[in-house]
């Protein structure tokens, strides 16, 4: 197998690569913006006593966790066209289905947060007068969401990756820029192998990250 | 004046029965002490008075007011009863100036300027006003209970509950939060005290209530349980019998 290392140029990454980071990039950051608010609130929802509440949040979650991504990707962005009767485009389907999977996921860690403070602190907060929404917003929430830096950050590396899973529907992420190179220069090889060292590069740094930010917060 | 008034009270875990048809009055300016053997109740008991602990039958009245009435303000009439707990409690991610102010502000609606003095005024009471920067973790198991009484005391409250209040502190801390508690029984603050320090008990406390298996086994006067133990159920003599106070 022959390498052809000028296919490695300027240009590429200019009129290739950019396009698709940014946009990979961005729908990372969305998805996990969109997934913690949410999340949030459904993670509030499950830890509710009444069960017309929990329950629906209960459902959502284990259905979402139980599929594929790209499944709900694929169904998602066919779904909506014969529902409201044109294309919402493959960008904003992939903003809308990345938020509403990974906000499942959110969810249990955001739950499992909550449910790691000891119940001393909310009878503390409730015992000075604090409201379930007081004693959430100002005791619970900012000390699960600190024990918790660690878990999302894996959890955003993972959401990362996944975001190549747009491909099914033919969004232009970084895997799709590569492809793309690859197919005009007929040099597939070259292009993916470029696409997985930038992949790797970006997530194994921001895992060396989540390594440090967990020994800083032990000490 | 009646403030607090417990009337045939009885909870049960399960089919546990944890309470067992409890009856007391606590006056105005009262310090009363409640003992009696690990899982007797006590600390339930405690908890049920602000209704962190929910009661099945029965009836709990705080500053005349029924605490398990569906439509009871339950956020309203805890924060004017104090509690310290077990294992202080307090916030670790607010600083020790934070954790006295955000229930003044964010539960009475006071301003951050007059939490913030209440806050100090309090902190000089318990002895740590040098300490108001700090993060909770930073201090000392005693230093960290005496903020917890001086964060409760910050809500003005008409009563004090006490939890088990120096069970976790190391024994050289122990005296420390049981002089501001005294210091506070002094000034006329109604106190309730769940402890096992029976040294505090016969000093500090008016009466002493006893409970054994989720009774109240005796209520009587600090007099009547110190003086005269003879006169005290078998259950109550020999609890006594095998604790040291001085």
């Amino acid at each position: 197998m022959n390498l052809d290392l000028s296919f490695y140029t300027w240009n590429l990454v200019e009129h290739y690569l950019i396009k698709g980071l940014v946009f990979s990039l961005e729908l990372t950051v969305v998805a996990t913006v969109g997934g913690m608010v949410f999340g949030t609130c459904l993670a509030l929802m499950r830890i509710s006593p009444i069960k017309l509440i929990s329950t629906p949040a209960s459902i959502y979650v284990n259905v979402m966790r139980s599929i594929p991504l790209v499944m709900v990707i694929l169904w998602f962005f066919l779904l909506v066209p014969s529902l409201i009767g044109r294309s919402i485009g493959a960008e904003l389907s992939a903003y809308v289905t990345f938020i509403a999977f990974e906000s499942a996921f959110f969810c249990e860690i955001i739950r499992s947060g909550i449910l790691s403070i000891p119940k001393g602190q909310s009878d503390a907060s409730m015992a000075l007068g604090m409201t379930f929404q007081q004693n959430m917003q100002y005791i619970i929430l900012p000390q699960a969401f600190r024990n918790m830096v660690p878990i999302v950050m894996t959890q955003v590396i993972i959401l990362f990756q996944d975001t190549s899973l747009v491909y099914a529907i033919g969004a232009y992420d970084l895997l799709k820029g590569f492809e793309i190179a690859g197919k005009n220069y007929g040099r597939p090889i070259e292009a993916y192998l470029l696409a997985a060292m930038v992949y790797f590069i970006i997530c194994f740094s921001l895992s060396r990250l989540v390594k440090w930010l967990e020994s800083s917060h032990q000490r | 004046m009646t403030i607090i008034e417990l009337k045939d009270v009885s909870k049960w875990y399960g089919t546990f029965q944890v309470l067992n048809h409890c009856n007391a009055k606590v006056n105005a300016g009262e310090v009363i002490v409640i003992c009696g053997p690990s899982g007797s109740g006590k600390s339930t008991l405690i908890k049920t008075l602000n209704a962190l602990e929910t009661i099945q039958e029965g009836e709990i009245i705080v500053n005349g007011i029924s605490i398990n009435k569906p439509n009871t303000n339950l956020p309203l009439l805890r924060s004017k009863v104090g509690m310290v707990f077990q294992s202080f409690e307090l916030f670790p991610h607010l600083s020790v100036i934070k954790n006295l102010t955000l229930a003044q502000v964010k539960v009475l609606g006071k301003t951050k300027d007059a939490a913030y003095s209440f806050a100090v005024h309090y902190l000089d009471r318990v002895g740590l006003k040098d300490q108001i920067n700090k993060y909770p973790g930073q201090l000392s198991g005693g230093q960290q209970q005496r903020v917890a009484i001086a964060r409760a005391l910050c809500m003005e409250p008409v009563v004090m509950l006490f939890d088990e209040p120096t069970s976790a502190l190391d024994p050289e801390m122990v005296g420390e939060v049981l002089d501001v508690m005294a210091e506070l029984a002094q000034e006329g603050m109604t106190m309730l005290c769940v402890t096992h320090e029976m040294g505090f008990a016969k000093k500090v406390s008016d009466r002493v209530i006893f409970m054994d298996q989720g009774k109240i086994v005796e209520d009587c006067t600090n007099h009547q349980f110190f003086n005269d133990p003879h006169l005290l159920s078998s259950r109550a003599q020999e609890f006594l019998s095998k604790i040291n106070y001085a």
